[in-house]
């Protein structure tokens, strides 16, 4: 009870503690917040790696997603605990940094909790093993370091960066086909890449899905689809050598934005302005026509005037094309977004070598395809599948090989997966300890043990004995002072991940532990959580 | 010490195999629920809907049927996801998939319960759906190239797809009309340009289908009722107040006399239009709004046939028969494309009266009458024959054609089982498997039927062991026969759909080894 006396004796509560709160405190709090972690690591613990299984989920208004994206698994949960939300969090920034190991990052913390749990009982200060796991992050990281290799790839050569896709891919539901859709990833990715300033816009990529079709009719197209048809259902459904006039100005009269009035109160009045109407729509579309377009792109509708009139003068039209996708035609095509029909001219036109409508199916589903661009910048990734959370999945497998492929080039560092990177810095780790001085020590050796639990959840979901494993594996890298073997979870029969071709990339390992030790930390200098109760 | 309460209120979580018993469970209902549907003797189901008037929908479409349904359980919404996916993208095999994928899950629960990893048995059920697919390539019959050979085969698919609809019973009849139909369509897969009408009344025999085209309206009073080579303009225009469209307009009068001027002004407008429109040299209108009193009169007067309120997909269809083209403005005559056809009239049909275009220029689209003695009749009819249309169009495209009556699966069991004998370790067990769910097709076939299935399943086993048997089942004599002979086709492209998507979700069901289900949204205005 937090009571205080003031002057006169008289007791004043500087907490209330009644019914309203429930509180904990000291190593109690510690435990619970450590249990809850650890509840949330466990439900991902089983997706992880190749043999890694999938969790369907159910939203409040009953749509499904199945996948084993941890980011994505964490997000969609109704997670109500504190420490529970920290967790997702956790892996969430992992998603916007780097974009894979979401998984693992979560698996990592709570066994770093795990660890710490322990530690707690013996009666180590929360403090000191939190500046434990501080300084052996620290060495992990740079035991990474140098065990990581720079690897070379080139425009020409891409096979190094396909298989460090298809590694990212084959824990994923899509891993039927991982190899083409690997070299769709990076194939995109290089197209839109800076190879000069090693930096990728993902936003260039754009990921389209449609249902319908199987995995492998997915596909690469060096430019824009748009989920939307022509306007007039008899203009040309083909334009070859288009050149395209991207407005985003409305095919209407003039709606100026301060309020005003026409009065019309003579007939002659009406007339002008019915005549000035019709020249206006026709002054529209003459002006696209004078700079030589021979297709609009418009962000906005039409009249129903205005669009038989570009379709008589033969003009074809898209309407109600979202932002996004206008930028990204934009950047395609060369062409510049024109806010008024005035500033038009033929260099603000973009370029296109073919634009088509495709349709889908049985049902009216129509897109449209611009293709052989000016600019090749931009590229579209375009999705089949059997079913609608089918293409969900495979878009965030998709995203996840994008980001693995734009890591690796703003930085060619790889270590090597199947736990090979993480049995390495545990050993690494425990090497280190015996000589820090300290209660610390401690610590840090648990520290080795954790990370010791990602390569046992692999090997345990892919049906291996996990502790007859992982130190087999163990003693073998030290044996042969070999740091790339690793778990073989595919039953391929070595366990040199640089034979199975099986790689990740440094930052993202890197991130992986830096990551998981700040939460770990965050949560351990937690002593008191006060809660309201549910009224 | 336990985690209290992880997870918000009524949000609940399974997990390990509770959760997989779940999901097997809810595709195992779903798929038991349309299994009774599949094949030419299969059951209908009747349909209730919540909604007001509690109307009723007889069907058995499986994807019909699996949209009605109010599901809670995820694994089944995945089941109707692909049974939806399959009505799009080929429109027929919608009961087939989900069975096929119930049959799987039911395979791959026995191997679970014998220590199988679901690893492994994704992988075994992937080498042989990739096995079943070469089965099927390496017996496909392509004719496109003999036109005579490609329609017989075009009417043997539409039969075979009819016979296990409301229309067997006159099944050569609507094949002939759908073949028809979609020959017309010269590849195109628009399926938009083929317009059924339901008209309750006479029997299904009495339906047809019309080279011309079909417009449900009436004509205009007072306009002639016949007009022989028509010139057509299709119209999307506003004939029934022509606002100025300039924002913020309005009218601002001191006196009646003014008001009166406006109105006289506004009507002359009118007058004008319709004065331009007539200027183009045409005998019919047709406008997708409304037309008012006045333009009506106008038109009448001039002897134009006009025709208001034409629905957007009406206007389409029809200026893709006639060749016109859809006009909003009407200032240069001589370049719009006019519509022609030979003749307009007015037709009845039961009790109601149709404007029926004949004798137009494009032969693109059609129109199929439909008769029948109820409205769920007409409705189930439409949706058989959306069906075969739907199969027919793909067909068109991607002629290559196999035979039907439980032989594509009897074809693919085999070469699934032969590679089940050759894989080494605990996969064969799941290839296996796939071969069985694969023959639960035709048993259940034959179970619907009424026949003995394990007979006659058993003998199509021995008879395929045969190099090129073309046996399947007869449900008519109840037999083994040869369905080459009895001229029973499906597309492959169908079977292949089917094959892949009920492989695929099996697959999504069976790696799933939790199910977490956020608390249901509430929603306060319900009961």
């Amino acid at each position: 009870m937090a009571l205080a006396f003031d002057e006169y004796g008289r007791p004043f509560i500087i907490l209330r503690e009644q019914e309203s709160k429930s509180r904990l405190r000291g190593i109690d709090a510690q435990k619970a917040n450590i249990s809850a972690g650890v509840a949330v690591s466990r439900i991902l613990r089983t997706s992880l790696g190749p043999k890694g299984m999938d969790k369907m989920l159910q939203s409040p208004d009953g749509d499904i997603t199945i996948t084993n994206d941890g980011a994505t698994i964490l997000e969609q949960m109704d997670v109500d605990n504190q420490i529970g939300k920290l967790m997702v969090e956790l892996s969430r920034s992992q998603d916007y940094e780097i974009g894979d190991g979401t998984t693992g990052v979560v698996v990592l913390a709570g066994a770093l909790l795990e660890q710490a749990e322990k530690l707690l009982e013996r009666g180590i200060h929360p403090i000191r093993v939190a500046e434990g796991f501080e300084i052996s992050s620290k060495m992990a990281v740079d035991h990474l370091e140098k065990i990581s290799h720079k690897f070379d790839f080139s425009a020409t050569n891409i096979e190094p960066l396909v298989q460090t896709c298809m590694t990212t891919l084959s824990s994923k539901i899509v891993n039927r086909c991982k190899r083409s859709l690997a070299e769709i990833a990076v194939k995109g990715v290089m197209a839109v890449a800076d190879l000069e300033r090693k930096d990728v816009n993902l936003d260039l990529i754009k990921v389209e899905g449609k249902v319908g079709g199987k995995l492998e009719d997915t596909e690469l197209v060096y430019g824009i689809i748009v989920d939307k048809d022509m306007s007039h259902p008899q203009m040309p459904k083909q334009i070859e050598d288009a050149k395209i006039a991207i407005l985003t100005c409305p095919f209407e009269p003039p709606k100026p934005k301060t309020k005003h009035k026409v009065d019309i109160d003579t007939v002659e009045k009406f007339q002008t302005l019915r005549k000035q109407e019709q020249q206006y729509f026709d002054d529209m579309v003459q002006q696209c026509k004078d700079v030589g377009a021979t297709l609009v792109i418009c962000q906005w509708g039409f009249d129903d005037e205005a669009n038989h009139l570009l379709m008589h003068r033969n003009l074809p039209a898209v309407r109600w094309v979202g932002g996004v996708e206008l930028e990204l035609i934009a950047i395609a095509t060369g062409g510049r977004i024109v806010p008024r029909f005035q500033e038009l001219t033929t260099e603000k036109l973009g370029k296109a070598g073919l634009v088509r409508e495709k349709a889908f199916g049985t049902t009216k589903d129509r897109m449209l395809y611009i293709e052989h661009c000016a600019n090749s910048k931009a590229v579209t990734i375009f999705i089949r599948g059997g079913n609608k959370m089918m293409i969900e999945e495979t878009k965030r497998s998709i995203h996840d090989a994008l980001c693995v492929a734009r890591n690796l080039i703003r930085n060619n560092s790889i270590v090597y997966g199947g736990g090979a990177a993480e049995i390495s810095c545990s050993i690494a780790v425990e090497a280190a300890a015996d000589k820090y001085p300290g209660v610390e020590q401690y610590a840090i050796r648990a520290f080795a043990d954790a990370l010791d639990s990602v390569p046992m959840a692999l090997a345990e979901n892919s049906g291996l004995q996990p502790i007859e494993t992982v130190s087999a594996v163990k003693a073998q890298q030290i044996k042969e002072n070999n740091h790339c073997c690793g778990i073989d979870c595919n039953d391929t029969g070595t366990n040199d991940m640089r034979e199975q071709n099986v790689f990740e990339t440094l930052i993202g390992k890197q991130q992986q532990i830096l990551l998981a030790t700040q939460v770990v930390k965050m949560i351990l200098k937690i002593d008191d959580v006060i809660s309201p109760t549910e009224y | 010490m336990a985690v209290e309460r992880l997870f918000k209120d009524e949000a609940t979580e399974e997990k390990g195999e509770r959760a997989r018993m779940a999901s097997f469970v809810g595709a195992m209902a779903i798929a038991d629920l349309v299994k009774t549907t599949l094949g030419p003797k299969g059951m209908d189901k009747i349909l209730q809907s919540t909604g007001r008037g509690h109307s009723v929908t007889v069907t058995n479409d499986g994807a019909t049927i699996l949209k009605s349904l109010h599901i809670d359980n995820p694994a089944a919404k995945v089941l109707i996801d692909i049974s939806k996916v399959q009505d799009d993208e080929v429109g027929d095999g919608t009961t087939s998939v989900v069975v096929l994928a119930g049959e799987l899950l039911r395979e791959a629960e026995k191997l679970v319960g014998s220590k199988i990893h679901p690893m492994t048995i994704i992988s075994g059920f992937r080498m042989a759906a990739e096995c079943a697919r070469k089965a099927l390539l390496d017996r496909v019959k392509d004719n496109k190239d003999d036109a005579e050979k490609f329609r017989s085969d075009l009417m043997r698919i539409a039969k075979t797809t009819l016979s296990s609809k409301i229309l067997s019973q006159d099944k050569e009849h609507f094949a002939k009309l759908a073949v028809d139909a979609v020959m017309r369509l010269k590849g195109s897969t628009n399926l938009e340009s083929i317009q059924i009408i339901k008209k309750a009344g006479g029997s299904l025999k009495d339906s047809f289908l019309d080279e011309g085209f079909i417009l449900d309206k009436k004509i205009g009073l007072g306009q002639p009722k016949r007009i022989e080579n028509a010139n057509i303009l299709v119209a999307n225009t506003a004939m029934d107040t022509d606002k100025v469209k300039i924002y913020g307009a309005r009218v601002r009068v001191d006196s009646m006399a003014k008001v009166a001027q406006i109105e006289g002004a506004e009507k002359e407008k009118m007058r004008e239009k319709v004065q331009k429109i007539i200027g183009h040299g045409i005998n019919c209108f047709v406008n997708r709004q409304l037309i008012y009193n006045f333009p009506e009169e106008l038109f009448a007067d001039a002897g134009i046939l006009a025709i208001e309120h034409a629905d957007f997909d009406g206007i389409e269809r029809l200026a893709l028969v006639t060749g016109g083209e859809i006009a909003s403005t009407f200032d240069n005559p001589e370049s719009v494309k006019l519509g022609h056809c030979k003749l307009i009239e007015e037709i009845m049909i039961g009790e109601d009266k149709l404007i029926h275009f004949s004798g137009v220029e494009m032969g693109q689209a059609c129109t199929i009458v439909l008769r029948g003695a109820s409205f769920h009749v007409l409705d189930e009819a439409e949706r058989s024959l959306h069906d075969a249309l739907c199969v027919l169009s793909q067909t068109v495209n991607d002629s290559r054609v196999l035979l039907g009556g439980g032989w594509p699966e009897m074809v693919m069991a085999k070469a699934v089982d032969e590679l089940a004998r050759k894989t080494p370790g605990k996969k064969s067990h799941a290839i296996e498997a796939f071969s069985r769910a694969l023959i639960a097709i035709p048993t259940t076939i034959a179970d619907n039927a009424g026949l003995d299935s394990a007979e006659l399943v058993a003998q199509l086993r021995a008879e395929h062991h045969k190099e090129d048997s073309n046996a399947g089942i007869d449900v008519i004599t109840g037999a083994v026969g040869d369905m080459s002979v009895l001229g029973i086709s499906e597309a492959f492209k169908v079977k292949q759909a089917v094959l892949l998507s009920a492989t695929e979700a099996a697959e999504m069901i069976l790696r799933v080894d939790e199910i977490i289900t956020c608390a249901p949204r509430r929603r306060e205005d319900r009961m």
